[in-house]
């Protein structure tokens, strides 16, 4: 059999990404057609910037998505005679049913490098959106109050924040993210803290808006409480009753520590767009009503802060896809097996001279997605300016 | 003014002591002293033994007494073994110090200029430190040179003329780097110009251009002895690529936002060259908003440091911390967190102060 030629591969590939090109249509289509009933998603449409910065993060989360149909190989199994071979090279003693090329090489185990991009895909869009909402829920619940009340609460929880910001990202992780921090309790008690911030958050967003109608709020709440607190007891102590909510220790100590290192950064921006916007003359209406403090915080002046706030989520996300890579390409906290992007340029970087596609394709795959999270960013900004 | 910089050093000691006391309780968890204890004795012993040593070596006290030790608040350890030989902390700083006949001192730590010694490179802390903050300066004092100039550059020539054909190819060029972050630049750096079988090292010894078989070295271990052009120019780039993204969109953003003020317009509509406007009306405004951004990049170049110094095996202050951390030596962590975060808050208050002079409408309490 022939080694395939750039050509080839290339039409391979995208042949490969079929389901991924057919959703992207199916998304675009849709969401152009119906643009104007949109509100602040439709109006990406309107900026070219936005509109590739979209349709890039959208390609990686239907590949993430569509993972198992896209990819040639098992990401994890190993073909003997495949190791650092060259894109597009026949595999050796093919067996039926198997596909025959490795579209871009194979790595120092001899895996095939296509379908570890494309499953190291998952591996980042399950966690680095996730870790975000959490560490935007935490430096939303303490942002709001420190910038609308002040006083020693703010002084005291901007020191707090100050003290992670100073922290080198990377000597926290190599202190928060070891065997030996695992085995203690730590990441279980950061998780039981960071993980009640979400829980809390909606509680009092729904107490704030329901309490004058008692049978609705006692509804709302009970709904976030009894799922919260039934995900919080499987994420955070592994202690679920049915089974459903889990997380290795592995991934749980990444996740906090991502956390961790994110919501400092919120927690500023929330608090400087209170005392901003604590000023206007609907607070002081608010006020006046007699509505209480967190009615206030929670809908009247976050809505308010949304555009900056949205904006600062895509960059957000792109960052914290790059401390995941930071993770990996340190080896801290992943399997040593695991397909994810940052380890995997770890492992392809050591044969840099001699083969470098290992290295390279989840490089590129990366630079892709976070690319894309700013440009999405970028155009948000330019559209939420125009009002 | 003077309150204001006092009170910021007020905060900064405080900040460096919570941190380094964080620091060091987390580095001296049971589990990894007692990885410590079988790395520095024998693999094979047991609990009791593992206790034993720990104590006999001054690990065995409560961790806020000894964090008093290395601080210099407390008392050093001493330990008298059976043949009635005597050692203790400061008896080792004694050693380690160059001073022949120093007097033992019963109180050694930071404050009396005790940095501890290194398990892994079996030196004392100060020298490990002083060797590769003397290799990073030099990294980084490279990295500006290039960054700073460049970033300024790319940003005032976008902003000049908002919209512009250059303005949209700078700018694009500018969000492209910034979503690269130092792993991937290192990387795609060494491949295309250090790799012998891909970019285009392979292409130009064919054509006897190059006499090796790469462009450029794949390590910059060499720049330790000798830095030249072509064992620097990639741990550099690599660092440099990110920010100058980061800053050339600032000072765009700045500068697009001086063009639009009045005195400009003005200026343009009593016949000013737009040349002479830019030099002379705008870019002394447009250079305030950058000044701080570069100064608060410094705690991300730290990053940047470590990735591109493990990445090119350059013995610095980021490969020290990588060893350091990987090894669990104590002593050596600490020293790198109280450098870290003294240049990250030293660079804020910088930042602070170089902000009044720079901009004379903003008065410090």
């Amino acid at each position: 059999m022939d080694t395939l030629t750039w050509g080839q591969i290339i039409t391979r590939i995208l042949w490969q990404l079929l389901p991924v090109w057919g959703a992207l249509v199916v998304t675009f289509g849709l969401s152009i057609a119906f643009k104007r009933r949109l509100g602040l998603y439709g109006r990406i449409f309107d900026s070219t910037v936005g509109m590739i910065g979209f349709a890039l993060v959208m390609f990686w989360v239907f590949t993430a998505f569509f993972a198992d149909l896209i990819i040639t190989h098992d990401p994890y199994s190993q073909v003997s005679g495949m190791k650092n071979i060259l894109p597009g090279s026949p595999v050796k003693n093919v067996k039926d049913g198997v596909y025959q090329w490795y579209l871009l090489g194979g790595d120092h185990l001899a895996r095939d490098v296509f379908s570890r991009a494309i499953m190291g895909a998952r591996e980042v869009l399950i966690i680095a959106p996730f870790a975000t909402v959490v560490a935007f829920m935490v430096g939303i619940t303490l942002g709001l109050p420190a910038g609308y009340l002040g006083g020693k609460l703010d002084v005291g929880l901007s020191f707090g924040s100050n003290l992670v910001l100073a922290f080198p990202v990377i000597l926290l992780f190599y202190l928060l993210v070891t065997p030996s921090v695992q085995e203690s309790a730590i990441p279980t008690t950061f998780a039981a803290i960071l993980f009640l911030f979400p829980i809390v958050f909606m509680t009092l967003l729904l107490n704030a808006r329901y309490f004058t109608n008692k049978t609705q709020r006692n509804l709302y709440v009970g709904i976030v409480l009894v799922v919260g607190l039934w995900a919080y007891s499987g994420l955070a102590f592994n202690a679920d009753p049915l089974g459903v909510w889990s997380m290795s220790p592995n991934i749980l100590n990444v996740f906090v520590s991502v956390v961790f290192v994110n919501s400092p950064g919120v927690f500023r921006i929330v608090r400087g767009m209170v005392m901003d916007i604590k000023t206007r003359d609907y607070v002081a209406a608010g006020q006046t009503r007699g509505e209480g403090i967190w009615y206030i915080m929670l809908w009247e002046i976050l809505p308010n802060a949304r555009g900056p706030l949205i904006v600062d989520f895509c960059l957000r996300i792109g960052y914290t896809t790059i401390l995941l890579g930071t993770l990996g390409f340190f080896g801290l906290g992943v399997a040593p097996d695991s397909p994810d992007w940052g380890s995997t340029i770890n492992y392809g970087r050591r044969l840099l001279a001699i083969a470098p596609h290992p290295a390279v394709v989840p490089a590129l795959a990366l630079m892709s997605l976070v690319l894309g999270l700013n440009l999405l960013a970028d155009g948000l900004r330019e559209e939420s300016l125009k009002d | 003014m003077v309150v204001f910089v006092l009170r910021r050093v007020g905060i900064i000691l405080l900040t460096a002591l919570t941190l380094s006391f964080i620091v060091f309780a987390l580095t001296n968890l049971p589990s990894s002293l007692g990885k410590l204890a079988k790395a520095e004795g024998s693999v094979r012993m047991s609990d009791e033994e593992v206790q034993r040593w720990l104590d006999e070596n001054g690990f065995g006290g409560s961790t806020v007494w000894r964090y008093g030790e290395w601080l210099g608040l407390a008392p050093g350890w001493t330990h008298t073994d059976e043949a009635g030989v005597t050692r203790g902390r400061c008896i080792e700083a004694v050693k380690t110090s160059q001073t022949p006949d120093a007097e033992v001192a019963t109180y050694c730590g930071i404050l009396q200029g005790y940095w501890g010694f290194s398990t892994v490179f079996k030196q004392p802390v100060s020298e490990v430190m002083a060797r590769s903050l003397g290799a990073t300066g030099w990294l980084m004092f490279w990295v500006m040179a290039v960054m700073v100039p460049t970033s300024l550059v790319l940003g005032v020539l976008a902003g000049m003329r908002e919209g512009s054909r250059t303005d949209r190819v700078l700018s694009g060029v500018a969000i492209v780097t910034t979503a690269t972050p130092e792993y991937v630049s290192g990387v795609v750096l060494i491949a295309v110009l250090a790799s012998a079988t891909a970019g285009v090292s392979p292409v130009l010894a064919e054509w006897g251009w190059i006499s090796g078989k790469t462009l450029f070295p794949g390590t910059a271990t060499s720049a330790m002895d000798d830095i030249t052009f072509m064992n620097f120019f990639l741990p550099v780039m690599t660092i440099a690529l990110y920010g100058i993204g980061y800053i050339a969109r600032m000072t765009r953003a700045s500068m697009t936002e001086v063009m639009t003020q009045q005195y400009i317009r003005t200026a343009r509509l009593k016949g000013v060259s737009f040349r002479q406007v830019v030099m002379k009306h705008a870019l002394r405004n447009a250079l305030i908003a950058p000044f701080t951004v570069i100064m608060l990049q410094f705690p991300w170049l730290l990053n940047g440091v470590v990735i591109s110094e493990t990445l090119f095996n350059y013995k610095g202050f980021g490969w020290t911390l990588v060893q350091a951390a990987g090894n669990n030596d104590i002593n050596t962590l600490l020293g790198c967190t109280v450098v870290a975060v003294f240049v990250v808050l030293v660079t804020q208050l910088i930042s602070d102060i170089g902000y009044v002079f720079l901009n004379p409408r903003i008065r410090l309490a």
